[in-house]
């Protein structure tokens, strides 16, 4: 529980003053070097499948109303550290956690830890969308309807609206609520996507690759999308396209893979966490800069 | 040898592109393969003419519905279906009340909650195994377990009750191993959308992975019901009869018959007196019930593979 | 469910760019917090996995009972005389030739049929068909698979003994195993048509495209090509159909005449290990109890362990096929 409320005190003036509201531009801290409050606390982590060890050496914080990209070569377990961060990978049976993962303090592996009431705090958004096939409405439903958020009638018609407003689907879609969310674009289909995770009224979104299989306009709505709601929410994004985690991200974790010589296996590691600016104009490590110059990967 | 020979001209080139050389082999292939198909066809309408030149105008004759509403009887001309009907619907309720539920249950807790270990393997054997073993090995388990002992305090000695569990033992491998299957291919990343937006492993089964494996469980179960409904051979094993009072709706410890059973045992009986006729017609009756519940599931199949297209 | 602040979303535009965001205040007793869904989840697993258990525990007594009679009945008969050829439990003649030859030669025979023939349908529907053709005859040898085998027996018993055998085999009784084996084999071709079209299927096409970009002919690229690659797939087909012919009952019990005595040739009246099962318990002087009671129960074990061998060495091959493709 090592929470510090200093920072939070210093954060929230951003919101409550109205002059900022209109230029979200303002509450970039990038540049300001202002210290969100930590959300996520990663400190040693390391990931099993079995006996084989994935990822390694993992040091991250993720603060409050900033976007954190994980960023590297395929393979370098930057997806299984994000899934560690909304305890999905409970649903791989032979995976295994070792090291600290706390949010806002509390150790997240605790055996007390309901991870169902973890999931719904933190939202996840996947790398292919991957709509119900239901409804439109259904889909952005489903998280309050079955964590009992909401019950029927006007207040989830008044979240699904707001969280397809959010999402910046609403105009797209309003008109034709009760029709198959896997009738929508890919682009559509994600942004459907973000708005049901948003619909559980999470604090963190979580995206793993969520513009991989979309194209370049779509991926640029996605992106704009994230500027405007991480004034809200806090958003961790793994990406393989460094120029998307140059454009979006505040901070930036580099993981690269190392080969296991006996077992002919590849281990992922971090290699550097840094203010994204830093990271891409002044790396500390080299192998972070070959990466983000193009020379790897 | 050389690779290119030397007498390669134009002309040469341009008769063996189009020369059709006769491929008197692969002919004979594709004709002795289309034989076998041939043969197949040819059985099966044999079978089906077989059967309904002799049944169906027997029953235009006796009237559908007399056929239908008599019961057993040592006189071919007044013997009919009605208890062997009442039967085999029976069984095919009770079919559906125990064997369906527990077996889609089992399949959910083998694919979605079990851990992969070696229970789990064992239990999938077992049960895959138990799948071929032969229909009247499971007439042994009903006669020990239901007709002749063990629980006949429950179920009544030689009861419909017996029959109608039997048939669902018999069936309940096969409507778990169709029900696992459907449940595998739902896709995984529907599962984690539902886990992802913080439901419980019972509610992504319950709105999400059951819905989507519905139709394919369906279709299983309806298939493996026809199957259970066709079998005689346990039947046999546990006291079905032939000619007997009762065997309305309802009486689950009374005696029973069904179809299949009871066409076996007219079969049987001296060509002499009309029994062939009768046999025939009890095998229309029968192909319409067993075919038609057949034709519902094929049909759903189908209906389902279009939709997902 | 009790929250101390309302929906986020739910707090209108205006209001939302004033209102004070959240305190990020996160305790431990906040992630664990159970509710009723937790409780339902937690019941419906226990129940399910009750369902499984009583699922298998039915399935194991199948074992026991078989066993249980089978062990009474080898400890109440002349061991010495079980390997007769007589199998006729009311005359207390136990000699387990007669079923099993009678077994041998209906799944010979059988297997004979449905075994080329069900291939060569599977070859053509896999290979030759067109779509249109497949989509046409599939649901035809369904209806096949799906007729009851009793109906079958009927058909051999009215049909092909009188029509066939009697005609190419004049000096036979007519009905007999060889009666019984046709009619088997007729059962059997939908599934070794089933199973060894989904083997060719499995065969992936860059196999058949390489063998045809060297100017291989269709003929050479089905035989040489796709049923090698296919053949783990072809063999599990094939034992599977056996042993569904040594486990079918009422074709036999209806069609091979029914002489308890082993014979050296099918063309004579016979009894197989299932149809010898419903000697005893049908009709209507049925004993419970008993030494003839309890040697359907040995022939029942010596059927289960036959097919379980068959279905287990057909499991090792279609696992096999898995592994390669």
């Amino acid at each position: 529980m090592s929470q510090t409320p200093a920072p939070t005190g210093i954060a929230m003036p951003d919101h409550t003053r109205p002059e900022h509201a209109p230029t979200p531009g303002a509450v970039h801290h990038r540049g300001e070097h202002r210290e969100g409050t930590v959300v996520f606390d990663v400190e040693d982590l390391a990931v099993y499948y079995g006996d084989f060890r994935a990822v390694r050496d993992v040091r991250v914080q993720v603060r409050q109303n900033e976007v954190t990209a994980f960023i590297g070569p395929s393979g370098c377990g930057k997806t299984t550290v994000l899934r560690c961060f909304n305890r999905m990978n409970d649903l791989i049976e032979i995976a295994r956690v070792e090291g600290k993962l706390s949010y806002h303090g509390v150790d997240l592996y605790d055996p007390d830890v309901n991870p169902v009431e973890v999931r719904r705090r933190i939202g996840m958004v996947f790398q292919k969308p991957n709509p119900f096939p239901k409804s439109i409405y259904d889909n952005v439903a489903y998280g309050p309807r079955t964590s009992g958020l909401a019950k029927k009638g006007s207040g989830l018609d008044d979240i699904v609206e707001q969280s397809l407003r959010r999402a910046a689907l609403w105009d797209e879609v309003k008109d034709r609520l009760k029709a198959s969310g896997m009738g929508l674009s890919g682009g559509q289909q994600q942004r459907l996507c973000i708005a049901r995770a948003l619909a559980t009224d999470p604090e963190v979104v979580l995206m793993d690759e969520p513009c991989s299989a979309l194209d370049p306009i779509a991926t640029g709505r996605i992106e704009d999308l994230m500027e405007e709601i991480k004034e809200q929410y806090t958003i961790v994004i793994v990406t393989h396209n460094m120029q998307q985690a140059a454009r979006v991200s505040d901070r930036c974790a580099f993981f690269t893979t190392e080969v296991n010589e006996e077992s002919d296996t590849r281990t992922g590691l971090l290699v550097e966490f840094d203010a994204t600016e830093t990271m891409f104009s002044n790396p500390s490590d080299e192998r972070t800069e070959n990466y983000v110059t193009g020379r790897f990967g | 040898m050389t690779l290119i020979p030397a007498d390669i001209t134009r002309d040469v080139i341009e008769a063996k592109l189009r020369g059709r050389k006769a491929d008197v082999a692969g002919a004979a292939f594709r004709y002795l393969l289309l034989a076998c198909l041939g043969l197949v066809l040819a059985a099966l309408t044999t079978l089906l003419w077989n059967v309904s030149s002799v049944g169906v105008p027997y029953l235009g004759e006796r009237g559908l519905l007399d056929f239908l509403s008599r019961y057993g009887s040592s006189q071919a001309d007044i013997a009919g279906v009605y208890q062997a009907l009442t039967g085999t619907i029976q069984m095919g309720i009770i079919i559906i009340v125990v064997a369906f539920p527990l077996g889609v249950a089992t399949a959910v807790y083998m694919e979605e909650y079990a851990r992969d270990g070696l229970f789990t393997r064992i239990v999938g054997l077992v049960i895959r195994n138990l799948a071929g073993v032969p229909a009247i090995v499971y007439g042994l388990l009903g006669a020990a377990l239901f007709a002749r002992g063990g629980l006949e305090g429950l179920t009544g000695t030689e009861s419909l009750l017996s029959a109608g569990l039997t048939l669902s033992v018999l069936v309940l491998p096969i409507v778990v191993i169709t029900s696992a299957e459907a449940l595998r291919s739902v896709p995984a990343s529907l599962r984690e959308g539902g886990f992802g937006a913080g439901a419980t492993r019972w509610e992504v089964i319950r709105t999400l992975v059951l819905p989507n494996a519905f139709p394919a469980i369906l279709t299983g179960t309806i298939l493996s019901l026809a199957r259970g409904l066709g079998e005689a051979a346990p039947l046999l094993l546990i006291g079905a009869k032939d000619f007997f009072s009762g065997g309305e709706f309802g009486d689950l410890q009374g005696n029973f018959t069904s179809l299949p059973y009871l066409i076996a045992r007219w079969a049987k009986l001296p060509s002499s007196q009309g029994w062939p006729d009768n046999t025939q017609a009890a095998i229309v009756v029968t192909l319409v019930v067993i075919l038609g519940i057949n034709a519902v599931g094929i049909f759903l199949r189908n209906h389902y593979e279009k939709r997902t297209r | 469910m009790a929250r101390d602040r309302p929906h986020p979303l739910l707090i209108d535009p205006e209001a939302r760019m004033t209102a004070i965001p959240p305190k990020p205040h996160v305790t431990l007793d906040d992630l664990s917090r159970r509710d009723g869904r937790t409780a339902v989840d937690r019941v419906v697993s226990r129940l399910l996995a009750a369902a499984g258990f009583l699922a298998i525990v039915v399935s194991l007594m199948i074992v026991w009972t078989l066993t249980r009679d089978a062990v009474a009945f080898l400890g109440d008969v002349d061991l010495s005389l079980l390997w007769g050829d007589v199998w006729s439990p009311r005359s207390g003649r136990y000699g387990i030739r007669a079923p099993l030859t009678g077994t041998l030669w209906v799944t010979l025979v059988g297997t004979l049929i449905a075994g080329p023939v069900g291939l060569g349908a599977a070859v053509y529907l896999a290979e030759y068909a067109t779509p249109r053709v497949r989509r046409l005859v599939k649901p035809v040898i369904e209806v096949l698979a799906s007729i009851p085998s009793v109906v079958v027996g009927v058909f051999a018993f009215r049909f092909i003994a009188p029509q066939i055998t009697q005609r190419l085999f004049t000096d036979s009784p007519t009905l007999n195993l060889m009666v019984a084996g046709i009619g088997v084999g007729l059962l059997s071709i939908p599934l070794m048509a089933s199973v060894s079209e989904d083997a060719l299927r499995a065969v992936p096409s860059p196999l058949r495209e390489a063998s045809y970009g060297i100017g291989a002919r269709k003929i050479t690229t089905v035989t040489r090509v796709v049923v090698p690659a296919a053949v783990s797939g072809l063999v599990a087909a094939l034992i599977l159909t056996i042993s569904r012919a040594v486990g079918e009952t009422m074709v036999v019990f209806l069609a091979a005449g029914g002489s308890p005595t082993a014979s050296s040739t099918p063309l004579a009246s016979g009894i197989t290990v299932t149809s010898a099962m419903t000697g005893v318990l049908s009709g209507s002087d049925q004993q419970v109890g008993g030494t003839p009671y309890q040697s359907v129960f040995f022939l029942g074990l010596v059927l289960f362990f036959m097919t379980l061998f068959l279905n287990l060495v057909a499991d090792r091959f279609v696992r096999r096929v898995r592994q390669t493709y």
